[in-house]
C-alpha cells in the first residue's frame, strides 16, 4: 500500500466515523471534552500498533472483571448459581441485582484474578453448562420483565473434549437464539476479551458496547496466525489485520457504542471505570425501557439480519 | 527351511510410501478405488465400506431436488473484503481462485426446488469453496433463504458442510451467527420446519449457529461435527480424545442428532418428514 492509498483509506474510515449517531454510551455528563480528546486520539491512531495495544490492554491481568463490576455498582446482588442439569460453571456468573433502582438480571464472564481462581473458572472460557445456566436466567427475565445485562469477558468457549460431549456448539447457538426471543431491553458490554462464539452466545442484544480498550473477534490473534501463518507468533500481524479494536467494530456497525476508559486503560482505576460503565448501561436502559417488548425484539432481529458486507 | 523362505521385501520395493497423498477416488478408509462415473453412480460412497465422499452442492441439489424443479436464488450475492485483509494472500485473490476452481461464487447455494412433489427451500454448502466458510455473503444468502421460505409458506432444507466462520472477515464473519440465528427465529414464528443434514464438516461457527436449530437434524455417517475440531481440542487440553471423537456417531450418542443418515437413504428420509409436516 502506498502512503496515499493509506491516507485514501483513512479518510474513507474517519468520514464512515462521522456520519455514525454516536458513540452513544459515552455520551455522559461532563464527558464531552473527554471524548473530544478520545476521538482524536482515535482519529490520529488508528495504526498496528494501536490496535495491538487494545490486544495487550484487553487481556491485562490486572483489568477490572464482571465481579469487580458487580461489586461496584449493582446493589442487592444474589447470584445464582447451576444449569439445574449438570454443574455450576464458574466461567460464567449469573444472578440479579439493582442497577440505578432498577431490578435487572446479570449474566457476564469471570476470569479469576489468582492461579487457583483462574483454574476453578477455566480462565472465563465457559462449558456449554455456562451457556445452559444464563439461558436459564434469561427465561427469569423473560418471566417478569427484567432487562438483561452482559458482561463479555473469554477468550472463547472451553474447547475441550467434556465441552464437546456436552454440545457446546449447540448451546451457543441456542443461548443466541434464546436472546433473539427475549422481549425485555438488554444491553452487552464487551469489557475484556470478546473471544468469538463463546462471546457472541450472551451478546445478542439490543445495545452493544464496548469499552474503549476491549476487543471482539472471531477467532484469537494467535489461532488466526496459526491457520492462516501458520506460526502463532504472528499473532500481531493477524490482529492488525482483522483488527479486533473497538474502533474498527464500531466503523463496520457491529458494535453500537464505545464507553470510555481511565486514561491508561480500566486496569489504572477500576473505580472510575465502573463509573463509566454504569453510566453507559443506564444510558442504554433508560433509551430501550419505552419501547413496547415486541419492538425491541423486532428491531434486534433486524438489527443483526442487517449484518455484514456484500456485493 | 531357511532356503525355502521368500524374500517378500524384493515384492515392496516399488510399494509406494504409505504417507502418499492418495487419489481423490481413492477410499481414505478402505483404499478402494473408483472412476468418476461408479463414485457419482453411488452418490460418493464407497461401495466397499461405506465411506461418505464429499459431495458436491450441485450434484447434491441435482439429486434432492426433483429434474428441472430448482430455480437458484440470491446467485450474484458475492463477498467483499470490508478489512483489506491479507494474510500470505490477500483475501481478494483467495475469493477469486476459489471461484475460478469451483465454478461458484461462494459457499452456498440457495433456492426453491420440490422434492418428491414438495415445494421446498434448499440451503445447500459446498466445503470446496474456501472450506465451506461463513462470511457475509453466505451469512446473506442463509438470511434470505429464511425470507423465501417465510414467503411461500416451504420448509427450509439446509445441507451443512463448513469449517465455520471466514476470518478474512474478522468480526463480520462472526456475526453471521447471530445474524442467521436471528433469521431461524423468524422462521421458527412463522411456523416453518427446518430440517438440517449435517455433511462432514460442520464446525465452529456454522454448528453454533443456524445449523443446530433445526426442527429436525440428520448427520451423514462419519462426519466431523464438533465446535472445536479434535486437533485443536488436543493441543489447548492435551486431553486424550476418545476414539470417535467429535463424529456423527458420538453426536448421537450424546443426543446432539436426531440421526445418522447414510446418503443414499436421505432423500427418501426428507421425503418421510415433508409428508409428515404437510
Amino acid at each position: 500500500m502506498t502512503e496515499r492509498d493509506q491516507e485514501l483509506n483513512l479518510r474513507r474510515r474517519l468520514s464512515g466515523l462521522s456520519r455514525l449517531p454516536l458513540l452513544r454510551g459515552t455520551r455522559v455528563e461532563g464527558e464531552a471534552e473527554r471524548l473530544e480528546k478520545q476521538l482524536e486520539r482515535l482519529k490520529a491512531d488508528t495504526s498496528d500498533e494501536a490496535v495491538w495495544r487494545s490486544v495487550e490492554l484487553a487481556r491485562h491481568p490486572d483489568r477490572p472483571y464482571t465481579m469487580d463490576y458487580v461489586a461496584r455498582f449493582i446493589d442487592d446482588w444474589v447470584e445464582l448459581h447451576g444449569d439445574r442439569g449438570r454443574a455450576d460453571d464458574g466461567a460464567l456468573v449469573t444472578g440479579l441485582g439493582s442497577l440505578d433502582g432498577r431490578t435487572i438480571v446479570l449474566i457476564g464472564h469471570q476470569k479469576g484474578r489468582d492461579v487457583k481462581e483462574r483454574l476453578d473458572r477455566q480462565f472465563g472460557m465457559a462449558y456449554p453448562e455456562g451457556y445452559g445456566k444464563a439461558m436459564r436466567v434469561m427465561e427469569i427475565a423473560e418471566r417478569f420483565g427484567f432487562p438483561v445485562i452482559s458482561l463479555v469477558d473469554t477468550p472463547g468457549a472451553y474447547p475441550g473434549v467434556a465441552a464437546e460431549q456436552h454440545g457446546q456448539g449447540g448451546a451457543i447457538a441456542r443461548s443466541q437464539a434464546e436472546m433473539a426471543r427475549l422481549t425485555v431491553p438488554t444491553v452487552a458490554c464487551i469489557i475484556g476479551e470478546g473471544g468469538s462464539g463463546g462471546a457472541v452466545a450472551i451478546a445478542v442484544s439490543d445495545r452493544v458496547l464496548m469499552q474503549e480498550n476491549a476487543i471482539y473477534s472471531v477467532i484469537t490473534p494467535e489461532g488466526c496466525a496459526a491457520i492462516l501463518w501458520r506460526d502463532a507468533g504472528e499473532a500481531k500481524k493477524a490482529a492488525a489485520a482483522f483488527k479486533p479494536d473497538a474502533l474498527h467494530c464500531l466503523e463496520l456497525g457491529v458494535i453500537d457504542g464505545v464507553v470510555a476508559e481511565p486514561a491508561g486503560g480500566a486496569q489504572s482505576d477500576h473505580d472510575e471505570a465502573a463509573r463509566l460503565l454504569r453510566a453507559a448501561l443506564v444510558e442504554c436502559l433508560e433509551e430501550l425501557e419505552d419501547t413496547p417488548g415486541e419492538e425491541l425484539r423486532r428491531r434486534r432481529r433486524a438489527k443483526f439480519r442487517g449484518m455484514g458486507v456484500f456485493a | 527351511m531357511s532356503e525355502a523362505r521368500i524374500d517378500v521385501q524384493v515384492e515392496h520395493k516399488h510399494a509406494p510410501p504409505v504417507n502418499q497423498r492418495k487419489h481423490p477416488n481413492t477410499c481414505p478408509k478402505c483404499g478402494s478405488h473408483y472412476r468418476d462415473d461408479e463414485l457419482q453412480a453411488a452418490l460418493w460412497v464407497c461401495g466397499h465400506c461405506g465411506h461418505h465422499f464429499p459431495m458436491r452442492a450441485r450434484a447434491r441439489i441435482d439429486w434432492y431436488a426433483d429434474p428441472g424443479s430448482f430455480v437458484e436464488e440470491a446467485a450474484d450475492v458475492r463477498s467483499e473484503d470490508p478489512l483489506d485483509f491479507f494474510d500470505l494472500r490477500p483475501y481478494a485473490e483467495r475469493l477469486a481462485e476459489a471461484e475460478l476452481n469451483t465454478g461458484l461464487g461462494e459457499a452456498a447455494i440457495i433456492g426453491q426446488a420440490t422434492i418428491d412433489g414438495h415445494p421446498v427451500e434448499l440451503l445447500v454448502m459446498d466445503f470446496t469453496f474456501m472450506g465451506g466458510s461463513m462470511g457475509s455473503a453466505v451469512g446473506e444468502k442463509f438470511s434470505r433463504a429464511c425470507d423465501s421460505a417465510i414467503d411461500r409458506g416451504v420448509p427450509l432444507v439446509s445441507v451443512t458442510s463448513s469449517g465455520g466462520a471466514r476470518m478474512q472477515e474478522g468480526i463480520l464473519s462472526l456475526m453471521q451467527l447471530p445474524k442467521t440465528v436471528c433469521a431461524v427465529e423468524d422462521l421458527h414464528d412463522a411456523h416453518i420446519p427446518m430440517f438440517t443434514v449435517m455433511a462432514h464438516p460442520t464446525t465452529a461457527g456454522v454448528l453454533a449457529s443456524f445449523a443446530s436449530l433445526g426442527d429436525v437434524t440428520i448427520a451423514e455417517p462419519g462426519a466431523l461435527i464438533a465446535f472445536t475440531g479434535p486437533r485443536v481440542v488436543q493441543q489447548t487440553t492435551r486431553e486424550k480424545l476418545p476414539e470417535d471423537f467429535g463424529l456423527a456417531e458420538q453426536n448421537l450418542r450424546f443426543g446432539h442428532l436426531d440421526a445418522i443418515v447414510p446418503r443414499p437413504e436421505q432423500r427418501q428420509h426428507l421425503v418421510k418428514l415433508l409428508r409428515l409436516f404437510a
